[in-house]
């Protein structure tokens, strides 16, 4: 297939800086139209990976058995103790539970794990066709929770019920149903939530430390290296932290209202959202100027450290391209930003979930020309890049293969990454993947971007 | 260690599954589809299904794997996917312009009783389906066998929906390949090259999903049996099905449409099935077995005979699919070794029978269940009351081999932290040969490592 056309009816979703052009007026939040070759994934997805690093919880995927198969530790979200959520558990529905409903099948699944494992609190993720054969799952979770004295929460991650953000919205219903049944005994005034951090190699790790230093007590990590307990305590916090916007903006809303917690949106990645994250909480809590002192104290410690390391990397790869593809918008502001500190410039961005807000702001940030693409497809991705004369793509694990076919570099910045790529460090980290990648010799061995050597 | 959830005591489940041995039917489609040129794989259901597949399979193989959605909503749930399926096939071929769609359903689109025939028929009847181009497809819902299912079921779907018997008798055999990877099947027709037999291998992932870096991103890659090749499978003299659960199917559906005969063969992993497999092409394509062959035969049972006191009487843990499964602990039994415990996720008596069969006449002590309840988790507990000197199955078995610090070879599907699979075969007897070499090298390496000073050696 030589030529490369867009999808049609995918126009609206697809839109080019330029001056002069329409105002801006992307098409998103819609779900994908039948027939394409999307890189998006499911309502049970979003849930999955949301919760998933809740470690000393039970995770039962109630379903046939592909839904917990393809979920099975395929996120690298670290824990430092149990690691009771890298199992997969499964009612694996047959066609007798099919016909008959899988209630029993589910009940004695989630005796005979909560009795094995006494885990503090079990997840159960309804699948497609859960929703269709009518299992009442609610009422299995009573019955079992009022058995067996655990939070027994059922996650309505039914797949077709609308897009992966509907996922995250189920699974920040069942944690909204855990928070506030701790006690915030002995919580410090000067505290926060970290919401939409999942540990991904080790990042909250790294991030709660930074907070730490300044004196600030971190109640709650949702969900990178989760524990029940936390989650149970975190209306004791008086700042929820927001980062990945998709997945738990909609949670910090619930608790501002439910608990009068204020939020913030941050991210961690690259220097200047980095410092930003840490100046924003210090700004929130104004009357203790010593919390503003220690930000400044550990952001200058940092970038001392950081910025000469960088220059190397910003030598090589000055002028060179990327292309982003990722899953949430907000992640691709930092993105842009972080590869402007390097010398690179940004000639495609786009993500699978970002919202008429984020898109908006995407135009506001890209250079001219640049290309803003809602819910991609391998064949639009090919076609920018090449036309665009990428160096680098950023995405997940679809995306990988197709970038070093046509000869480009590659980053991982979704779930399977094996480095932290948040915070000071993470930059760093950040740097030398990109410039290990654009600058491999294996480049000059292969025919580049469709032309032949 | 993360696996210390592992309770030693075996107790009976009611239903639970826990580390799953298996996956879900049509993943198993999308990977026969992928073996056809031209082909674009379409899954009937939600859109998470066909991004986790290709995210599986692209892992897997470290290939760019193309695949279409109906992408059910609400909607279509309610009212059936019907329009979903019709509006996809439309855009399907006027924008990525495949030859062949080959659409699969999922438990969704079954539990809500979409007719895939019926959906294409209409398909057709509206001129949706362009001149010259085709929609297959294969009922795969996901809540009955498993993955290996839906490769059959795909498989059958592609022998009954393409072949065409036009009377005159064609020189050719028919090789119905059952679950293998790319580089299996282009051993199968390097053997068939130098048998002097002509083949048409289906489906054949071969120069589709081992494709060389070649500055493009090529969505339809050159490989894959053609339809032209497929539509002349009801003419060929005889079928030879590799793997009596996966391939089969495909070959009795063409038996009943185009009175092609058959007979069913194991994967030709191992000394023994590729015995059978040189030794049946020689007789129903009436060609001599040629030297070169021969030869290649000897050098493997002359490392199993140099091997042989480095290989008797090791125990070995193993899972995995039925048709790699059965020619697998034959081999090992062939190696002297010894398979302890045996676990498949995939259902079926005819599959037990046969290792039941095997394990009766050659190693009846031997643990083996498969279906349901019979995960990695269940494997897991056997090794822990019986522990072995070896593992061997697909990526999840790292876990155990870390937690029981055993030696463990990858095989199988899925395999998503090391290469060579695509590249490098297991099936013929070079293929068996590298067996063995990895076999070797996994338990003797053990060796060195935990030699006492005085019992080190340098001459193994």
């Amino acid at each position: 297939m030589e030529k490369i056309t867009i999808l049609e009816g995918r126009q609206k979703q697809i839109f080019e800086k330029k001056t002069g052009a329409e105002q801006l007026d992307i098409s998103c939040d819609t779900s994908s139209l039948s027939g394409s070759v999307s890189q998006r994934a499911c309502v049970f997805c979003g849930s999955r990976v949301v919760l998933y690093p809740v470690a000393d919880a039970l995770h039962l995927v109630h379903g046939p058995i592909g839904c917990a198969a393809y979920t099975w530790d395929i996120r690298g979200a670290v824990s430092s103790g149990p690691e009771l959520h890298r199992l997969s558990f499964s009612t694996d529905l047959q066609e007798m539970d099919v016909i008959y409903g899988g209630e029993k099948k589910l009940y004695h699944s989630l005796i005979e794990l909560i009795e094995q494992y006494k885990p503090k609190a079990a997840f159960i993720y309804s699948t497609c066709i859960v929703g269709l054969i009518g299992d009442d799952i609610e009422a299995v979770c009573r019955k079992v929770a009022k058995e067996t004295g655990i939070p027994v929460l059922p996650v309505h991650s039914e797949g077709f019920k609308g897009t992966k953000k509907d996922g995250y919205k189920a699974a920040c219903h069942a944690l909204m149903k855990l928070i506030g049944t701790g006690s915030t005994e002995g919580i410090s005034k000067y505290s926060i939530n970290i919401l939409g951090e999942f540990n991904l190699a080790g990042e909250a790790w790294i991030i709660r430390k930074y907070y730490e230093k300044m004196g600030i007590e971190v109640v709650s990590t949702l969900t990178g290296d989760g524990r029940i307990d936390a989650v149970r305590r975190a209306h004791g916090a008086s700042l929820n932290v927001v980062q990945c916007s998709g997945s738990m903006t909609w949670l910090a809303k619930e608790m501002e209202q439910k608990y009068g917690i204020p939020y913030i949106r941050v991210s961690y990645f690259g220097i200047e959202d980095m410092s930003k994250s840490l100046y924003d909480v210090a700004k929130h809590f104004a009357e203790r100027p010593d919390i503003m002192e220690a930000a400044k104290q550990v952001v200058s410690e940092e970038v001392k450290e950081l910025y000469p390391s960088l220059q190397k990397f910003k030598k090589a790869l000055t002028g060179k391209k990327a292309a982003i593809y990722v899953g949430g918008a907000f992640k691709t502001f930092s993105l842009i930003k972080a590869l402007r500190s390097i010398g690179m410039s940004v000639v495609l961005a786009g993500s699978q979930t970002g919202n008429k807000d984020d898109y908006a702001r995407l135009k506001e940030m890209c250079d001219e020309g640049t290309v803003i693409v809602d819910d991609s497809n391998p064949v639009e991705l090919s076609k920018f890049i090449l036309e665009k004369e990428a160096d680098l793509l950023i995405g997940g694990v679809k995306e990988r293969p197709i970038a070093f076919k046509l000869g480009i570099g590659f980053c991982d910045h979704n779930h399977e990454r094996k480095i932290p790529l948040a915070g000071f460090v993470g930059m760093y980290n950040f740097a030398l993947e990109v410039y290990q990648s654009v600058m491999s010799p294996v480049w000059q061995f292969a025919p580049r971007k469709g032309v032949k050597i | 260690m993360l696996l210390r959830h592992t309770s030693k005591e075996v107790k009976e489940r009611e239903g639970l599954t826990i580390n799953p041995a298996k996956t879900c039917q049509p993943i198993g489609a999308m990977y026969a589809a992928l073996g056809i040129h031209g082909c674009l794989p379409h899954s009937h259901g939600s859109q998470g299904c066909c991004s986790y597949h290709r995210s599986t399979l692209t892992r897997h193989y470290k290939e760019p794997v193309m695949a279409a959605t109906s992408s059910f909503t609400e909607g279509a749930s309610v009212f059936g996917g019907q329009a979903n399926l019709l509006a996809a096939i439309e855009t399907i071929f006027s924008v990525y312009e495949p030859d062949i769609i080959a659409v699969h359903s999922t438990c969704l689109s079954e539990t809500i009783g979409d007719d895939l025939q019926q959906i294409t028929r209409k398909a057709r009847d509206d001129g949706k389906i362009p001149e010259g181009k085709h929609v297959i497809f294969a009922s795969t819902p996901s809540f009955i066998g498993s993955h290996v299912t839906g490769y059959s079921n795909m498989l059958t779907g592609i022998a009954e929906q393409f072949a065409v018997s036009t009377g005159v008798k064609k020189n050719q055999i028919n090789i119905v390949a059952g679950w293998m990877e790319p580089s299996d099947m282009r051993e199968i027709k390097l053997l068939s090259k130098k048998l002097c037999v002509k083949i048409v291998l289906f489906p054949d992932t071969s120069d589709v999903l081992d494709a060389p870096q070649s500055g493009k991103h090529v969505f339809y890659p050159k490989g894959g049996t053609t339809v032209a090749e497929l539509q002349s499978t009801g003419d060929s003299i005889y079928s030879l099905a590799l793997g009596p659960i996966s391939a089969e199917p495909a070959a009795i559906a063409l038996e009943k449409k185009c009175k092609v005969s058959f007979e069913t063969l194991d994967i030709p992993i191992g000394l023994t099935a590729t015995d059978r497999f040189i030794m049946t092409m020689s007789e129903v394509a009436n060609v001599n077995v040629p030297d070169e062959i021969t030869e290649e035969r000897g050098r493997l049972v002359d490392v199993m005979a140099d091997m042989e006191q480095y290989l008797y009487g090791k125990k070995v843990a193993l899972f995995g699919d039925p048709d790699q499964l059965l020619p697998l602990t034959e081999f090992l039994l062939d190696l002297n070794m010894k398979p302890t415990h045996i676990v498949s996720g995939t259902p079926g008596q005819r599959f037990e029978k046969q290792m039941r069969q095997l394990l009766d006449e050659r190693s009846p002590e031997t643990n083996f269940r498969n279906g349901l309840q019979a995960d990695m988790f269940l494997l897991h507990q056997w090794m822990k009351n019986d522990p072995v000197d070896l593992l061997i199955g697909n990526t999840y078995g790292k876990y155990m081999a870390r937690d029981e610090d055993v030696p463990f070879i990858r095989f199988g599907f899925p395999i998503l932290d090391r290469i060579g699979h695509s590249y490098f075969p297991n099936v013929g007897y070079s293929g068996s040969l590298r067996l063995v070499e990895k076999i070797l090298s996994a338990i003797m390496d053990r060796q060195d490592r935990d030699a006492l000073e005085e019992k080190f050696e340098l001459v193994m």
